[in-house]
């Protein structure tokens, strides 16, 4: 009897702690941990799948940058280009800055797995099927853009426009990588009019990892340049050196000119002389 | 013998006590004990408490945060307060969500309804606020408190009861806001038209579509310029909740009940299709800010936020458009357009604030005290009278401060901006007009499914697809799955009522019972055959 007693125990210790490993099928009874995943990848999983209508792009014709540019905001486009560099990949999409040798590009939130970001480096070969979009002025294949790899490899060199700056030309190398010399540090107000080098945010509501914002004037005309925190964070070169800027530093910057009502370029480097 | 019966049953006992927290243990392992307010404050312990904010990109609003830490610090020096700052919501809630489950959130966060519900998927995580808001001494004007608390009851009712989930609430609103529809009036009497006090779908679809009309060179009549986009939103997701709420069509039900996915929404994206296929009608995710066109006379009806004031109108004080790119115009704030002119319904909307439980109830305590103080008149009417944010308190409503801010409407134009404080206005005059759509585990992905149906119309039509029943039915699934929808559960946040017992945990209960029935059985026989051995 002793034996059944103890028999009978076990099996009802095993049923009750199996009863509660396996709980519900509810959600509302999920454990914690799984549902707060759950809800983290929702988002992932569901921008995985292509919208039909993206697959059916897969159809048009391979565009030169002049027949991109040519073609009408909400066109499909397609075009082959190589990676220069990208911004944090989240959700399944990432945001690149592409070139290839007859223009640049800007690339928005195409749909991309973590696996695929990762091989995105910069010289990267990528066919993206699209639409074109315009975002108050900054011209770019709109978010969900698909894309695959190609072979061949292309890195481009910065254009140098300074002489450009101020002038209606600058919007032909738009989302290029392009360099600034000699440009002069000049002071940044927040929004308390206190004068800085450079600013969390545009108006200093920001703190570290948010957008830097400064400005540098050339020839008396003065222009106001970001480094873009998901480009380039904190802990980058370009990050540091811009919060070791100083008012009155010379300096000579590259970075890939995006607009914004107006160029805004997002810096990549700099070189105080 | 005897000795023998007193060594089975504490053999039983022992393993009664055993068994017990094993059973009980396999609920909320992981999980926080739930909170239970503290007799007192135990000022005599030092507490680091971590407050994730978000503000507008408004140096303002982070130099009121900083001010009210500072104050808060100053009158409880036992605590200190470290902000991490955010400018968009939906950052702080996946941050919040991948923190829960490393167990290290916030203890205070601004946040939204929708998403606490979220964060409450685990047990003890969000911590309920109606014992602390009601305690006498800590709670809301309570009189341990050491600063000028407003009352329960000094709480606007409507704002405090959206952040009831379930049947608690789980957070304090800290600044309410509506959207508003920010006229260019000069415009719309250049097209022939009278600007009402209540705007209506129809008549803003028919002044967009008036204000298409080109010139021989392409420009548009009404503006002589290239661009033209008579009608933008800026929320997609708000633009369809008002619209079925307005028309009376079904959203979902408080359970939890997706019924979004019906022939009133069919009806509108029609709509939304035809008047985005003639370019009359863009939204912020295609066209970029509403702002920026109306500010450049570019735009003639701009939805937006009332917190996003101080960017409308010809002399707006932020912005990002150049100045040369501003041309003069009356700006007129009117509520968002109504199908009934007489029953306006307008979504309320802004910051609430929550608290995430720990295992040290004091600094909970102190969390809570920090939270309470928020509203406070100081931080409500500095907070408020950055953007058109309504404060949350009558208290702070009704004081003498608040009421000259509001009588003095265009003095200037930053504090006093007149666009800023009309669109304030229509908040507070409309305060029984506002509403929230309902507050469950899976809301926030339905929020976001209404505005994709827009964004995803608007798209289609602008690049020549056909939109009918067959693309609005696909469209139907596309966001279904896209936001899974189809797994939401029907239970609404909090505590929901799960049901009967399933028949296996009945079975299982059962056979317990049957177990300890024989165990009890088998200790009477052999106490009764010992007896009768003795």
């Amino acid at each position: 009897m002793k034996k059944k007693l103890a028999m009978a125990l076990a099996l009802t210790l095993v049923l009750a702690a199996t009863g509660c490993a396996g709980g519900s099928s509810k959600p509302a009874e999920e454990p914690a941990e799984e549902a707060v995943e759950e809800a983290a990848e929702e988002t992932e999983e569901a921008e995985a799948e292509a919208p039909a209508e993206e697959e059916a792009a897969a159809e048009v014709a391979v565009m030169s940058h002049e027949e991109y540019m040519a073609a009408a905001v909400d066109d499909e486009v397609c075009i082959e280009t190589y990676v220069q560099a990208t911004q944090s990949w989240w959700e399944d999409k990432i945001t690149v800055y592409a070139a290839s040798e007859d223009g640049a590009y800007f690339i928005y939130n195409m749909a991309c797995s973590e696996e695929d970001a990762a091989k995105l480096t910069p010289g990267t070969g990528i066919r993206v099927t699209g639409y074109k979009a315009e975002w108050s002025g900054e011209i770019e294949i709109a978010e969900g853009a698909t894309f695959e790899f190609i072979d061949g490899e292309y890195v481009a060199e910065a254009t140098d426009v300074t002489d450009l700056l101020g002038k209606d030309e600058l919007i032909d190398h738009q989302n290029e990588l392009v360099s600034f010399t000699d440009m002069t540090i000049e002071p940044i107000q927040d929004a308390d009019g206190n004068e800085a080098a450079y600013l969390y945010n545009w108006d200093g509501s920001g703190e570290e990892g948010s957008d830097l914002y400064f400005n540098v004037s050339k020839d008396g005309q003065t222009y106001q340049f970001t480094v873009e925190s998901y480009l380039t964070g904190p802990g980058t070169e370009v990050y540091e050196a811009v919060k070791g800027l100083n008012v009155g530093d010379t300096v000579d910057l590259t970075g890939f000119l995006y607009w914004y009502e107006g160029a805004n370029p997002h810096i990549t480097s700099v070189t105080v002389k | 013998m005897m000795k023998s019966i007193v060594r089975k049953v504490s053999l039983l006992l022992v393993l009664a006590l055993v068994t017990a927290p094993l059973l009980s243990g396999c609920h909320g392992a992981r999980d926080t004990v739930a909170f239970e307010v503290p007799e007192t404050f135990d000022t005599s312990r030092q507490y680091e408490i971590t407050f994730w904010a978000k503000n507008d990109t408004n140096k303002t609003q982070t130099n009121i945060y900083e001010k009210a830490i500072r104050g808060f610090e100053e009158l409880y020096p036992n605590v200190t307060v470290n902000m991490r700052l955010y400018t968009d919501y939906g950052k702080i809630y996946n941050d919040v969500i991948t923190n829960i489950s490393t167990g290290t959130t916030p203890n205070v966060c601004i946040t939204y309804p929708d998403h606490i519900a979220t964060y409450m998927t685990g047990d003890n995580i969000v911590v309920p606020l109606d014992d602390l808001m009601a305690d006498a001494s800590y709670g809301l004007g309570g009189s341990e408190v050491l600063f000028d608390s407003p009352s329960q009851e000094e709480v606007v009712p409507e704002f405090l009861k959206e952040c009831v989930i379930g049947s608690n609430h789980y957070a304090l609103p800290y600044m309410r806001s509506t959207e508003a529809c920010y006229v260019n009036k000069t415009f719309v009497e250049k097209l022939g038209y009278e600007l009402p006090d209540v705007l209506t779908w129809d008549f803003v679809w028919e002044v967009s579509e008036a204000a298409m009309a080109k010139n021989a060179d392409g420009t548009f009549k009404v503006n002589g310029q290239k661009v033209m986009i008579p009608f933008i939103y800026k929320s997609t997701d708000n633009m369809m909740i008002q619209m079925l709420k307005q028309k009376g069509g079904d959203y979902s039900t408080s359970a939890g009940d997706i019924l979004i996915f019906n022939d009133t929404t069919r009806d509108l994206l029609y709509t939304v299709a035809e008047h985005a296929k003639t370019g009359a009608f863009s939204t912020f995710k295609i066209s970029s800010y509403p702002a920026n066109f109306l500010d450049a006379g570019q735009c003639i009806f701009a939805v937006d936020s009332t917190a996003g004031s101080t960017w409308m109108g010809s002399h707006a004080p932020l912005s990002d458009i150049s100045a040369d790119k501003f041309v003069e115009f009356e700006t007129a704030v009117r509520p968002v357009p109504q199908f009934d002119t007489a029953d306006p319904q307008m979504i309320s909307q802004g910051p609430s604030v929550c608290i995430f439980n720990k295992d040290d109830h004091q600094e909970v305590l102190a969390s809570w005290l920090f939270t309470s103080y928020l509203l406070t008149n100081d931080v409500q009417i500095a907070y408020a009278e950055t953007e058109g944010y309504a404060p949350v308190t009558l208290k702070a409503q009704e004081t003498e401060e608040y009421q000259d801010y509001l009588s003095r409407r265009g003095e200037d134009n930053s504090l006093h901006y007149d666009v800023k404080i009309d669109a304030t206005r229509l908040l507070l005059e409309n305060t029984d007009h506002t509403f929230v759509t309902p507050v469950f585990n899976g809301s926030a992905s339905l929020r976001d499914a209404a505005g994709q149906m827009i964004e995803n119309v608007a798209k289609s039509v602008r690049r020549k697809q056909t939109v009918d029943d067959a693309y609005i039915e696909n469209l139907y699934k596309e966001v279904t799955s896209l936001y899974r929808l189809d797994s939401i559960s029907a239970s609404a946040g909090g505590k929901a009522d799960l049901g009967p017992l399933p028949s296996t945990a009945k079975a299982l209960i059962g056979g317990l019972v049957l177990v300890w029935v024989l165990i009890g059985l088998y200790v009477l026989k052999d106490f009764a055959a010992g007896k009768k051995n003795a």
